[in-house]
């Protein structure tokens, strides 16, 4: 993910100083510009060029979004989201949480993401991209916390007066440490 | 006396609008675009002015200066004015006023429509603002999102100003779409075929065509949402069979498209005035032309890449991530036609080109970031964050207001008849231009660093609160440099020096009227013999003046223009309607129809909405001639029939744009019903019998026999017989299959309990009032008829009808076909 990020900056920043340096040629008058003529100029700068630009972007994105597609993690949990606050279940433990959604370090992990009132997202920005929470519906999100910690979540659809107000966290445990949380919790 | 100004006289003396209260009776398009210019910037200072308060609140961590209600209010009337009270009528304006100039025509199609669409515009927006002073604005904001917007978790009248508000100023949205399309399809100069047509013309067409087809989803939308939220008839409710993702579906259809009818029209604004300033004709025009028509195709592929979050098919975001980088390369061939133009010629500055090269660097940030959004992961990362906000307005700033105020610099001196000498104008753009950037560019970090929008606040300590203090700051620069640009224009408009003809040395026909354009525009229209950008205007001008053109005369008291074929031979002289109350008046009584749906008084909105019909028949009184014309003279020696006897006038084409409208709304509603079948959850709901079939049978014939009769009508007319007991049988059949279709909605069981039975409901409603118009008009046709206006010439009143009888039984036969077929799908829930 961070990677795709740099690459699309370092590629954006380019497309811009080439195009800045192409307009400003344009206006003071440029022979290489008159000779490559006005149709061709054109055609390469509006539709070859962005064309293969664009072809090659997509490619690696979707090769990229197949890489963090959900849905076999061994470790799976649920997230209702109401106004305005997020409840956690852990169904193969039979636990629940409020507030806090507790996962191992270093293992892959679904959420099961739904609503019990309007639409809501979550989103942990160090740990993955957002996913709606949409009543009726359950949508799947992979989270990866590589390192053990505490990772701040928001929700990121405006969901009415609370919308601000409804942050969480993500409490990752070293994988050792996992176990022995979901014995202290179902005491 | 000179000839020229005989003609000026006589002319005005028809087209003028009165003095006085006459001028609320105004339906001129250079009075008109004005007026929608005046009004849009003023909506675009209220919007500014929010944008303010936001910037103020989220200025500081844990800032108390807004409540989050105020907040919430506050946002989605930002976004709401800015969309639908600025960008789209501001475009709107211009196109009324420039496009009649720019095709060599004295007026739009249907000017007392512009006028209606004016109204409609200015109410809406009022009842908006209103609400806002009010403190009961919509809060769930521009998108409205369901189930948040819905009557469960939003209970108040403020979603209900809302729907009802924005769909208000919808009406004018669309009657300015036909009205763009059919005055540039038929409204042009002799000899301007449509490959002589001016480039901007063309941008407007696609540009009208994308607003027919992408606002009635939106529309429907918004009725369905209204229902549901007023008569609780579910559509989008989770646990009642809806689907809140069908509104999000309808909603982006829309609002994707709309992001290129804002930029379109800017870009044709662009594409027209850089060749005045690079002293080269615009290179690649028929690749430009190409592009839009691309743009305006793709722009309807890719609404679900705003809903890339919401959990769809894997697949289905391939495809739209790869249609939504696929759009950015029709964009890229008009930056470098529009380079290579600069290229070819011998640029030179002044005003607009500096609004123009802001336009250039913003603008390409913003599609840059939005290519970067296109991609699915990332995507998953920066949507909802502030990094969208920094990129739409980049987008959309870039997009639509530095051209505008490009375009508005460029224009002024037609509006006025004065040129400026430049001393406010350099700073206000530097001040504007610096404060967007500060405001924006770093706001791409902010939202990197995780801060989503619609926050009305946020707690220190997160590594946002210099970012946006930083933000805030810009802001306020910016509206220091657009009130200066303001002042500008006012002063320009005011002290500037007077001129004589075409300041810019341009070569397009706007600038052959003279300035400030007289309400006639021409004082005879031209021949256009070459491409419209290689126009003399300073020679043609005169020529024009002196009445050489074509219609260099007064006749009857009529205000003519000229409409032509599409390789612009003239075809019929269209005879446009003089100043009336009537589009007041309408205007008034459709505002009483929306305030007494808002106030849930139903029975005051029914008296309302007959007065509108009632209203708009009036309006066709002062149509038409009792007797056959044939060939009016139109000077060059050549001769064309008033429009009422021609085959295919404007209003033709307006019948066949609303009937395509109309049928892409009902397509909207039997996708929306068959798409809460295929994914909404709760399905398949309760039994439903089918439609009881006397009912079903006598629908069936009554649309078939009004069907039958408007053809057989419009026959029998072209034979010479008399048309009255078709008339007769085509009202009864429409009369009773309206009611047959209104039995089969009421005796739907239970509609409030499931969505599969108020689809059925809604679809048979839509049938059942589109026969009572059918019905409507039959009995208009026979009132026409009665009064002499109808001949075997004068035939268009009854022709009318013909398509729309036909729309209404294929409407009407599909919604008995869905209302059986649809509780049969549901048993077999996919």
């Amino acid at each position: 993910m961070a990677t795709l990020w740099w690459i699309m900056l370092a590629g954006a920043s380019a497309i811009a100083l080439a195009l800045g340096a192409i307009l400003a040629r344009a206006w003071t008058g440029s022979p290489l510009l008159a000779r490559l003529g006005p149709e061709r100029l054109t055609l390469w700068g509006g539709v070859v060029v962005p064309t293969l630009v664009l072809a090659a972007l997509v490619a690696a994105a979707l090769a990229l979004g197949e890489r963090l597609r959900p849905g076999d993690a061994t470790l799976r949990v649920e997230a209702v989201a109401r106004q305005w606050g997020w409840d956690f279940a852990y169904p193969a433990a039979g636990l629940a949480s409020a507030g806090v959604l507790h996962i191992p370090a270093g293992r892959d992990v679904d959420v099961a993401v739904t609503s019990a009132d309007v639409i809501h997202s979550l989103w942990v920005p160090r740990l993955a991209g957002k996913i709606d929470a949409i009543p009726g519906r359950v949508n799947l999100l992979r989270l990866h916390a590589e390192a053990p910690g505490r990772y701040a979540g928001v929700c990121a659809e405006f969901c009415g007066l609370g919308h601000a107000a409804m942050p969480f966290a993500v409490e990752a445990h070293p994988p050792e440490a996992w176990e022995e949380w979901l014995r202290e919790a179902a005491r | 006396m000179s000839r020229g100004l005989r003609l000026h006289r006589a002319l005005a003396a028809v087209w003028d609008t009165p003095p006085g209260w006459g001028r609320l009776a105004a339906v001129n398009h250079t009075t008109i675009g004005l007026r929608f210019i005046a009004a849009a910037a003023a909506f675009f200072a209220i919007g500014g002015i929010l944008a303010m308060l936001i910037r103020i609140q989220l200025a500081t961590p844990d800032s108390a200066f807004l409540g989050a209600e105020a907040y919430n209010q506050i946002f989605t009337m930002h976004g709401t004015v800015m969309m639908f009270l600025f960008a789209i009528p501001m475009f709107e304006g211009f196109a009324i006023y420039l496009l009649p100039k720019l095709l060599g025509a004295r007026d739009m199609a249907f000017p007392r429509m512009t006028a209606y669409g004016f109204w409609c515009y200015v109410f809406g927006g009022a009842i908006l603002i209103g609400a806002l002073v009010a403190g009961v604005a919509p809060h769930a904001g521009w998108f409205m999102y369901t189930p948040l917007s819905s009557g469960t978790y939003s209970p108040g009248i403020n979603g209900d100003v809302w729907l009802l508000g924005v769909t208000f100023v919808e009406i004018s949205a669309l009657s300015a779409a036909i009205e763009i399309i059919v005055s540039i399809l038929k409204l042009r100069a002799p000899g301007m075929s449509l490959r002589r047509m001016p480039i901007l013309a063309w941008y407007l067409l696609v540009t009208a065509f994308m607003m027919l087809f992408g606002f009635p989803p939106l529309i429907l939308g918004s009725i369905l949402l209204e229902v549901e939220r007023a008569a609780g008839l579910p559509f989008f409710d989770p646990t009642r069979g809806g689907d809140p993702l069908l509104w999000q579906h309808l909603f982006w259809l829309f609002g994707h498209p709309e992001v290129y009818i804002i930029f379109l029209p800017a870009a044709g604004m662009i594409s027209t005035l850089l060749p005045a300033f690079a002293r080269a004709e615009l290179v690649a025009q028929p690749a430009i032309v190409a592009a839009v028509i691309a743009t305006g195709f793709l722009s309807f592929g890719l609404w679900v890449h705003h809903m890339f979050t919401v959990g769809i098919p894997h697949l289905a975001l391939a495809f739209f991530s790869a249609a939504s980088g696929l759009v950015a390369v029709p964009t890229a061939v008009q930056i470098f036609a529009w380079i290579a133009t600069l290229a070819e010629g011998r640029p030179r500055w002044d005003v607009p080109m500096l609004w123009l090269a802001g336009f250039f660097a913003i603008f390409v940030l913003g599609g840059l970031t939005g290519v970067m959004l296109a991609m699915v992961p990332f995507n998953a990362q920066a949507h909802d964050s502030h990094f969208v906000v920094a990129h739409l307005h980049y987008v959309l700033v870039g997009g639509f207001v530095f051209p505008v105020i490009a375009a508005a610099y460029y224009w002024l001196p037609h509006v006025t008849g004065r040129v400026s000498d430049l001393r406010l104008s350099a700073p206000a753009f530097w001040l504007t231009f610096t404060g967007f950037n500060l405001t924006f560019f770093l706001m791409h970090l902010t939202g990197l660093l995780g801060m989503p929008r619609r926050i009305a606040s946020y707690p220190e300590g997160l590594g946002w609160t210099w970012l946006n203090l930083v933000s805030s700051i810009g802001g306020f620069v910016t509206t220091a440099g657009l009130a200066l640009v303001a002042v500008d224009l006012v002063v320009q408009t005011r002290f500037g020096r007077r001129f004589r003809r075409d300041p810019w040395k341009a070569r397009s026909l706007e600038w052959a009227t003279p300035t400030p354009p007289p309400s006639y525009a021409f004082a005879s229209l031209p021949r256009i013999e070459d491409r419209a950008d290689r126009t003399r205007p300073r020679a043609l001008a005169a020529r024009l003046a002196a009445g050489e053109g074509y219609l260099g005369h007064v006749r009857n008291g009529w205000c003519e223009t000229l409409s032509v074929d599409p390789a612009g031979a003239p075809t019929e002289v269209v005879v446009l309607p003089r100043p009336t109350f009537l589009p007041l008046w309408t205007g008034l009584a459709t505002l009483a129809v929306v305030l007494a749906l808002l106030f849930k008084l139903y029975v005051l909105a029914a008296v309302a909405l007959a007065a509108v019909v009632g209203l708009f028949l009036a309006w066709t009184r002062a149509t038409g001639e009792a007797a056959d014309l044939r060939a009016l003279p139109i000077g060059h020696g050549e001769a064309a029939p008033p429009h009422w006897e021609a085959a295919r006038p404007p209003s033709w084409w307006a019948m066949a744009l609303l009937i395509a409208a109309d049928g892409t709304l009902y397509a909207s509603l039997l996708f929306g019903a068959l798409f809460l079948w295929l994914v909404a959850p709760g399905w398949p709901g309760p039994a439903v019998p089918d439609p009881a079939l006397p009912p079903a049978a006598l629908a069936l014939a009554g649309l078939g026999l009004a069907a039958l009769a408007a053809r057989r009508a419009a026959g029998a007319l072209r034979r010479g017989a008399g048309p009255a007991p078709w008339l007769v049988a085509e009202a009864l059949g429409a009369a009773l299959a309206a009611a047959a279709l209104a039995a089969l909605a009421l005796a739907v069981p239970d509609p409030r309990g499931h969505a599969l039975p108020a689809s059925m409901v809604a679809i048979l409603a839509y049938a059942a009032i589109h026969a009572a118009i059918g019905a409507i008009l039959a009995g208009y046709g026979l009132a026409r008829w009665r009064a002499g206006y109808v001949s075997a010439r004068r035939s268009l009143d009854l022709r009318l009808a013909v398509p729309f009888q036909a729309y209404a039984a294929a409407a009407g036969a599909l919604a008995i076909a869905a209302a059986a077929a649809l509780p049969r799908l549901a048993e077999l829930a996919p």
